[in-house]
């Protein structure tokens, strides 16, 4: 059942609830590194060390429950598709490098697939709990207890003064990797965000798009997460990202009203062509896809448009990725196929959202 | 905006790095991007751990020879899982937990340059095998405490800091023999 529902829904289904702020940020996420204390890190370990983890965590945690996260699914990667790994990675559930590098590498995943715990990842254990909108006091207090509960069966390499230690130097310490993507078109469009990067990134924080590709943010969605681990309390570092998400909030609310006061037809044209491409197209790119994605949900939020959910936008930010696509399509396609691909399943699922309407 | 490198290329990669609050805006184009190995051609673009295995060698030019004391570091060697030092500034990755012990003496410079200044842990404690690090802690501290005390001749509060560390000591003690 579990890897089937995995598989087969594009939105995960803790990110169809609306959480605080959520007309902005759409999850927040935090994620612990750990690792076995008498076991060399996934990096250099033999196979043996990695087996032996392997099925320490399927008998430990496979279809166990923690607290409302239930029925932790045990997913290897040695059983999945290539295209199977993509899909999972699309969904956030686990990380492209557990995908492409890890050949000893499993995910627990629960039910609402609010939690994954990825095993012989880049360190043994990294646990992530993720939330709708803007909860990251919640998700810490969350994920401090769901470590508690790992902890109970696994002895945990940790160090009095270096902290929990793990395999990359940029880890150690907390372990806390701590992270809210946020959705910014009016600071986008006003240009205002490129000014705002670098003075995020003093505070030792960092922004990037949640598609990786360099500094190019596709759909206006930012990833702002911490960087430094070491020295600092868990609750610190959680504050420190909590002051400027407040502050990048009100921010982009405050260029939404300008934009609405000085360009309103600008914005209401821009928003109802995006809405018409999305509507009409017969081919069209991930690029394209997402920008135009962008402007619906900017509109949803102003108000311009009143007759399609906010989640029908998440899904389709997740069904539209390419190993999803071709997940859907039961078949390999070549970009120019998805492509087409794309499009009709984008049209299709504006009708269904307008028929429910009537 | 032409590659800071070649200066032909349009460039396409822009990062800024910031070290302890200097920061230094790279733009370059793909090719001089991978040649720098500013990113790896499979993975994320401006991800820091690809920058790290700079950070290791602060004299990285060809030129440089590496002086006896240098070839002596590289070779100290993890017991545990048989990383050298050499190989872990190259990859940036440690091996195993003993790595932080065997390579201890390196890590401070390389931590502080990473996390803006900090070498300590503030943060969680691992609840069931922590217990003992709490208190081992409170000992530390107490020791120093009692050293204070007894150069500053206040013999009755060192009298009382060691009763509390001899308490403590007692506890410690017990719970291992209780383990074993």
């Amino acid at each position: 059942m579990g890897l089937e529902q995995f598989m087969n829904e594009a939105i995960s289904p803790w990110l169809k609830e609306d959480g605080p702020d959520s007309d902005i940020v759409m999850s927040s996420r935090v994620r612990l590194a750990r690792n076995f204390d008498q076991s060399p890190f996934p990096l250099i370990a033999e196979e043996e060390h990695l087996e032996s983890i392997l099925s320490f965590m399927e008998k430990g945690f496979n279809h166990r429950t923690f607290q409302q996260y239930k029925e932790l699914e045990f997913v290897q990667m040695s059983e999945l598709k290539s295209v199977e790994k993509q899909v999972l990675v699309e969904k956030h559930l686990i990380s492209p490098h557990l995908a492409d590098k890890s050949t000893r590498g499993a995910a627990l995943i629960s039910k609402n697939e609010q939690v994954s715990i990825m095993v012989n990842e880049e360190d043994h254990i990294r646990a992530q709990l993720y939330f709708p909108g803007f909860q990251l006091e919640k998700a810490l207090e969350e994920a401090f207890q769901l470590d508690d509960w790992l902890e109970e069966k696994i002895d945990y390499a940790f160090d009095e003064n270096r902290g929990y230690l793990t395999s990359c130097p940029t880890n150690v310490g907390t372990g806390l990797r701590a992270s809210v993507m946020m959705h910014l078109p009016a600071l986008s469009i006003t240009r205002k965000i490129n000014r705002m990067i670098p003075a995020i990134n003093q505070l030792g924080l960092v922004v990037r798009g949640i598609y990786g590709e360099g500094s190019e943010a596709l759909g206006n969605i930012f990833q702002i997460s911490n960087q430094i681990t070491l020295g600092r309390s868990e609750t610190d570092i959680i504050e420190d990202l909590k002051g400027v998400v407040e502050k990048l909030i009100e921010h982009e609310r405050h260029a939404r009203t300008l934009l609405m006061d000085q360009s309103e037809l600008e914005l209401e044209d821009r928003v109802f062509r995006s809405y018409g491409v999305l509507q009409h197209s017969r081919i069209i790119e991930s690029k394209e896809t997402a920008k135009c994605l962008s402007d619906v949900r900017l509109g949803i939020d102003l108000g311009f448009i009143e007759y399609i959910s906010k989640s029908i936008l998440n899904e389709l930010v997740v069904l539209t990725q390419p190993a999803f696509l071709q997940q859907y399509a039961k078949k390999m396609l070549t970009p120019n196929e998805r492509d087409v691909f794309r499009a009709s399943l984008i049209r299709e699922r504006f009708t269904l959202e307008q028929r429910e309407e009537y | 905006m032409e590659c800071q490198e070649c200066k032909e290329n349009k460039a396409t990669v822009h990062f800024a790095q910031v070290i302890n609050g200097d920061k230094t805006e790279i733009h370059v184009c793909q090719k001089c991007a991978k040649e720098k190995g500013y990113v790896s051609p499979d993975e994320d673009a401006y991800s820091l751990h690809h920058l790290l295995s700079g950070l290791f060698n602060p004299n990285p030019s060809a030129l440089h020879q590496p002086t006896e004391q240098e070839k002596e570091e590289r070779e100290i060697q993890c017991d545990k899982c048989g990383m050298t030092y050499h190989q872990f500034a190259r990859v940036g990755k440690f091996g195993c937990a003993m790595c932080y012990q065997t390579f201890a003496e390196h890590l401070n410079p390389l931590f502080r340059k990473v996390h803006s200044g900090n070498t300590v842990h503030e943060g969680k404690v691992p609840k069931r095998i922590g217990t003992d690090i709490y208190q081992r802690k409170m000992v530390r501290d107490l020791k120093l405490q009692l050293q204070q005390a007894i150069a500053d001749e206040a013999f009755e509060d060192a009298a009382k800091i060691r009763d509390q560390i001899k308490s403590l000591e007692n506890n410690l003690n017990q719970h291992g023999e209780g383990e074993a």
